[in-house]
């Protein structure tokens, strides 16, 4: 079992998997956020490799990613930062990256250099499972889970598809949309997990537009994780000593206790 | 995905349904203005002293460009698909004027996407796509150009997917795109297939047509595919030289890569990076390629050539002066590098250059780029 898969093995527990964009505000801030999360209770961090076109993405993670860019964060300088995170922190560390530049680093390569790292898994939510074998093919043999994604468009068809060859996890898209806080949940969020925990055993986290810790609450109801992004980011943003954003990870944590 | 295979199962449907086809004919024919006619351009021809130049005249269509057959074609499907809001992103804004004029036409809703810096530069067509009753969201999110409008119009397409309809205006973008865009626009190629070939009694040696996402080019080439004897050039924008990184060639300077949604050339950095492109012709300015076009290059169908603003710039002065025809920069790419070529070419050869657009909606940039105040 993969250490992704081996934290979905605690009874009665929720994981929290917080986001945030390498690089920002600042690749300082990402190296001291990252352990403070994991010893705040967090069980998955998931680091965002910033793209110039990151298509499912609202406006604070684009405007992240934008400024990420612009100092410099390439996926190489990612992995540098993964690699002196994963010797601090015990709990699993996932890229979520969109699919060209691991293309243009050589899908290959690039799941190498993950696992040297200290990378448990990848998300590539431009990447669906059709075109995703040769990808699928460099994660496994390198240790590697590829986390793929659902959304409540999604067919009967794509459920059996996403759930057979998603490993680690399967991603549930809360909304048909971008990432982004919302106010309000999606009101068919329950039926949706529903209909795909009835045909897999996997676990099933939830993202995109998770915002507060009463949603996180709701979530936790029916998913065995909950996705945290847009939110925490604004909080990195607005407060650069990271008291917010780890209280508000905090508040979080005792949400699905 | 499940909207884009929904996509390919509605049209796969309609393509197989001849009263789908009958209705495009008839639009094509009454609203927006086809056949287009296969003009000799016989002083161009002989200011260049050499082959002969033919001009397919889609700057004489309904909205003065090529953009409508496709926008025909999508909101038939769109219609039939019964999905009541259409979106659409738009360059040079002749796509979003296409969109915009077509909704009008069968009743539906309309919003598109436009880069800010676009906006800026293709003010008239922003004005005609508020007069036809589209509402238009200004994109300011990385270069504010055609990429960035696509990454909006997909972001509100996978949020209200459920009674939207993408009207994609070029052959890139995911599958059925590509294809289906070809098959709207390869009425240009049947034309002129048939036209040459009443007109000289032969195919011609040359097709020349400008690239950017590359639906004109595909459109007129796609007929002319199994004709091997015919060969096609595609001309990309230079912008201010390849060298300078200051262009849209993508072809010519790109590596293969994945953007929205196809593999196909990429104009991007060592990190996989999309890179920011320049043109003087806003609907050549864009990083990617349509895929068929990458195909036609790896398999040496096609040739891609690239030619800069001055160039252009120059074309589109000589075709005002030789032939009264005003085009738009799109096409004054191509038709630059069909004058120079013809010159060092046998009378007795044939181009048939396609002539995607009007130069009506590149007034302004025309008039500052030589110097003259309106």
């Amino acid at each position: 079992m993969s250490r992704i898969a081996s934290v979905f093995t605690r009874a009665n527990h929720t994981a929290l998997i917080p986001y945030i964009t390498v690089g920002y505000p600042t690749i300082e801030t990402t190296l001291q956020a990252v352990p403070l999360f994991a010893s705040i209770g967090c069980d998955i961090i998931e680091l965002g490799i910033p793209f110039s076109d990151p298509l499912a993405d609202g406006a604070t993670i684009q405007q992240a990613s934008h400024e990420a860019l612009g100092q410099g964060v390439t996926p190489g300088v990612c992995l540098e930062v993964a690699e002196k995170l994963s010797q601090q922190v015990e709990i699993p560390l996932v890229f979520m990256t969109y699919y060209n530049p691991v293309l243009k680093f050589g899908p290959e390569q690039f799941c190498s250099k993950c696992a040297e790292t200290g990378i448990d898994g990848l998300i590539v939510p431009d990447l669906p499972p059709e075109e995703g074998r040769e990808l699928e093919e460099s994660t496994k043999r390198h240790g590697l889970d590829l986390v793929y994604l659902l959304s409540p468009a999604s067919t009967e068809e794509r459920i059996r598809l996403v759930t057979g060859r998603s490993s680690g996890f399967i991603y549930l898209v809360s909304l048909t949309g971008v990432t982004g806080a919302r106010n309000r949940l999606h009101a068919g969020l329950e039926s949706f997990v529903g209909s795909v925990r009835k045909r897999t055993e996997k676990p099933l986290c939830v993202g995109f537009g998770v915002s507060s810790p009463e949603q996180a609450k709701r979530v936790a109801k029916v998913a065995d994780g909950v996705i945290v992004g847009s939110r925490i980011i604004q909080l990195l943003d607005e407060d650069r000593s990271l008291k917010n954003a780890c209280s508000f990870v905090k508040c979080l944590r005792e949400a699905l206790l | 995905m499940p909207a884009l295979q929904e996509l390919e199962r509605a049209y796969e449907e309609a393509k197989r349904d001849p009263s789908f086809w009958a209705e495009f004919d008839s639009l094509s024919h009454d609203y927006a203005g086809r056949p287009t006619p296969l003009y000799f351009a016989e002083r161009l021809t002989r200011h260049c002293g050499g082959a002969k130049i033919f001009l397919k005249r889609e700057d004489l269509l309904h909205t003065g460009a090529h953009k409508i057959n496709n926008a025909l074609g999508q909101g038939l499907l769109a219609r039939r698909m019964k999905k009541q809001r259409i979106i659409a992103e738009t360059g040079a804004g002749q796509h979003g004027v296409a969109a915009a004029t077509i909704c009008a036409k069968l009743g539906l809703d309309c919003v598109v996407y436009m880069g800010e810096e676009d906006i800026h530069r293709q003010s008239l067509n922003v004005f005609r796509m508020k007069l036809l009753g589209a509402e238009l969201r200004p994109v300011a999110s990385g270069t504010k150009t055609l990429k960035d409008a696509i990454n909006e119009a997909i972001r509100d397409w996978v949020t209200n997917v459920k009674d939207t309809y993408y009207l994609l205006g070029s052959v890139v973008g995911p599958h059925p795109y590509p294809v289906m865009v070809r098959d709207f626009q390869s009425v240009i190629g049947k034309e002129a297939r048939e036209q040459v070939l009443s007109q000289c009694g032969r195919l011609p040696d040359y097709i020349i047509a400008c690239v950017g996402g590359g639906s004109n080019s595909i459109g007129i080439f796609h007929p002319f595919v199994n004709d091997k004897k015919v060969r096609f050039i595609g001309v990309e924008a230079a912008g201010k030289g390849v060298r300078t990184g200051k262009h849209a060639a993508t072809l010519a300077a790109g590596t293969v890569g994945v953007l929205h949604g196809a593999k196909s050339y990429v104009l991007q950095d060592d990190a996989g990076q999309i890179l920011g492109t320049h043109s003087i012709a806003a609907g050549l300015d864009y990083p990617g390629v349509g895929p068929e076009h990458s195909y036609y290059k790896s398999i040496g169908r096609a040739t891609y050539v690239a030619v800069n603003d001055r160039e252009a710039l120059k074309a589109f002065q000589l075709l005002c002066q030789t032939e009264g025809i005003i085009p738009a920069l799109e096409p004054s790419h191509a038709v630059s590098y069909a004058a120079k070529m013809a010159g060092s070419l046998d009378k007795k050869q044939i181009i048939v250059v396609n002539l995607s657009g009007h130069g009506d909606k590149d007034m302004d940039i025309v008039s500052e780029a030589l110097g003259v105040e309106l």
